[in-house]
């Protein structure tokens, strides 16, 4: 009895897997296909290998599909760095320091985790194009700059909770400041909570479509989901294996980090989601 | 006394990026848009010309706009069918990866991995290409012998479309949900299994109120998180929103009135309109958390 119940469990997960990885796996399987056989075939065996989609695709937009990957790069390389300093820094004050105000400003913080971005836009939108810096990296990097990622200070802040006081007593004695307390025993320390902040950052950035279409117009300065969007106005038939060719490429990446850091996203989204 | 005041001083040294962020590019945007929302300013025309214009921009958006209602409706239905349906399937299958056994951090895994997929354009290209006339899941339906339609073209299904693509990537509740499992006490089931319970009574009586707080947590993340889905709806439709607004989610008609046809003043209406919305059903999530939510011992 229970034996088949842990097989029916078994053959129903395994179901379940196929029907969940099937439409990435058809996204590659139709990658490699010639546009005219995509269509109406769900299977996923391939006759042979149209690795021409991929050479076709590269070059199917403005520039080389490299230069957006280049500019997505930026764009994620400047939001990590960002969000990894000044993140760090206002969770050390939250978790250790005590100032006036602290609690207020904590409960706000707390309230702009769940702020979306829809209801800042507009206005933001209008501030950035007065200061010239529409087209630009700008607007996608400063504002991670400035902490505005709130999800990634409330985790850093439970995470130097969780740290034994112990150790910054000690250094204190031995007459360290705070900001050597903070580089030289925090910092070291939180490495896993920095690990989560990147990976997700990594992943959101990349992703990341609303504020990148909005801020981003110049096709020279395109980010790779603004880029692959343009794959949608082009209704050519011939487009489709191209499309699909490019979609697989503007993955990669976010796989690699999945696979690379997937203990630190299951951890990371875990214990968020318990405190 | 000296070193507490230091301490003061440190603390707003290392909040300093934090609180320009909050000052800078929330809150003075947030006021702005306030302030935008009573003019009919439209980004192309001079400053001089902006006008203040009262309320106009909403009782147009109430009264005289029924692209406006369709934008709501649309993502009112998408909400409250994917994310009950979301959370149903994210729970289940935590409940059947809950116990330790081989090839459960795989499934885990593979379960999770569409999570972070789902959100991006090229996922959505894709998912545009198997709902189509000529797609995946016509050519599945064929083997049936069963003729599909343009899902995505056809108003009464293709906002579904976009609800199965939310369903799909049920990753991320399930491992917040497996977290919250590995927190009720195992002894609670060893003492109902000594009792003769049945498995659905423990369910009942020990699962679910174990896990109500994460299931509160999910279900509020996932609420706010619906309500402004975006990027699906915009590859899915070609940024239209159609066919006839069916898939004109709330965000997308708010960029398309402020960055496609430059209303900035209306678009921040709306914006503000959907901010006291979405602080209004929190609000109402959180009000009737008291009645089924059990924190720690209580229950």
């Amino acid at each position: 009895m229970t034996n088949l119940r842990a097989v029916l469990r078994h053959a129903f997960l395994l179901l379940l897997a196929v029907v969940m990885l099937y439409p990435v796996l058809w996204m590659v399987v139709s990658s490699l296909r010639p546009s005219n056989e995509i269509f109406r075939t769900p299977g996923l065996v391939l006759d042979g290998l149209q690795v021409q989609n991929y050479s076709l695709g590269w070059d199917a937009l403005a520039a080389p599909f490299g230069h957006y990957m280049v500019n997505s790069a930026i764009v994620v390389l400047g939001a990590i760095i960002g969000n990894l300093v000044s993140c760090s820094m206002a969770a050390y004050a939250f978790a250790r320091l005590e100032f006036t105000g602290k609690r207020i400003w904590f409960a706000i913080m707390l309230g702009t985790i769940m702020l979306p971005i829809h209801v800042i836009i507009v206005p933001q939108y209008i501030m950035f194009s007065q200061v010239g810096w529409v087209n630009t990296f700008l607007p996608l990097i400063i504002p991670k700059m400035l902490a505005t990622d709130a999800f990634f200070v409330f985790l850093m802040v439970q995470f130097i909770r969780a740290l034994p006081r112990e150790l910054d007593e000690a250094a204190r004695i031995d007459g360290a400041g705070h900001p050597r307390i903070f580089l030289r025993i925090i910092l070291p320390l939180m490495v896993p909570a920095l690990a989560t902040t990147t990976i997700f950052t990594f992943i959101w950035t990349w992703n990341d479509f609303f504020s990148q279409l909005i801020y981003l117009t110049d096709p020279d300065m395109y980010t790779v989901p603004v880029a692959l969007r343009s794959f949608v106005d082009a209704t050519v038939d011939t487009s489709w294996g191209s499309m699909f060719a490019m979609s697989v490429v503007s993955l990669v990446p976010i796989f690699l980090a999945f696979l690379i850091g997937q203990r630190y996203l299951i951890r990371g989204i875990a214990t968020t989601g318990i405190k | 006394m000296a070193a507490h005041r230091r301490e003061g001083v440190a603390g707003y040294v290392f909040l300093s990026p934090w609180l320009l962020g909050l000052l800078g590019i929330t809150a003075i945007p947030m006021v702005g848009s306030l302030v935008l929302s009573f003019t009919n300013y439209d980004l192309l025309s001079d400053w001089s010309e902006l006008k203040w214009v009262g309320i106009h921009n909403y009782t147009r958006m109430f009264t005289d706009d029924p692209h406006y209602w369709h934008a709501v409706k649309v993502t009112l239905v998408f909400a409250l069918v994917a994310v009950p349906l979301k959370l149903s399937a994210s729970l289940a299958v935590a409940l059947l990866l809950n116990k330790e056994r081989r090839g459960t951090g795989l499934f885990r895994g593979l379960f999770y991995l569409p999570s972070l997929l789902g959100g991006s354009v090229a996922l959505a290209l894709v998912w545009r290409a198997m709902w189509a006339k000529e797609g995946a899941v016509n050519g599945f339906l064929a083997l049936f012998g069963i003729e599909g339609q343009n899902w995505i073209n056809e108003p009464d299904w293709a906002l579904h479309t976009l609800v199965v693509l939310a369903i799909w990537q049920f990753g991320a509740p399930m491992v917040i949900f497996l977290a919250g499992l590995k927190q009720i006490p195992k002894e609670l089931y060893e003492a109902a299994a000594v009792d003769g319970a049945a498995n659905w009574r423990a369910f009942w009586h020990i699962t679910l109120p174990g896990l109500s707080p994460v299931i509160f947590f999910n279900l509020v993340l996932e609420t706010v998180h619906g309500f402004q889905g975006f990027t699906s709806a915009y590859v899915i439709s070609g940024g239209t929103g159609g066919p006839i607004d069916s898939t004109l989610m709330y965000t997308l008609y708010l960029y398309k009135a402020g960055f496609g046809d430059y209303q900035m003043g209306y678009a921040s209406a709306m914006a503000w309109v959907f901010l006291v919305a979405i602080a209004v059903i929190t609000a109402v999530l959180f009000s009737t958390g008291k009645f089924w939510v059990h924190y720690g011992d209580q229950s």
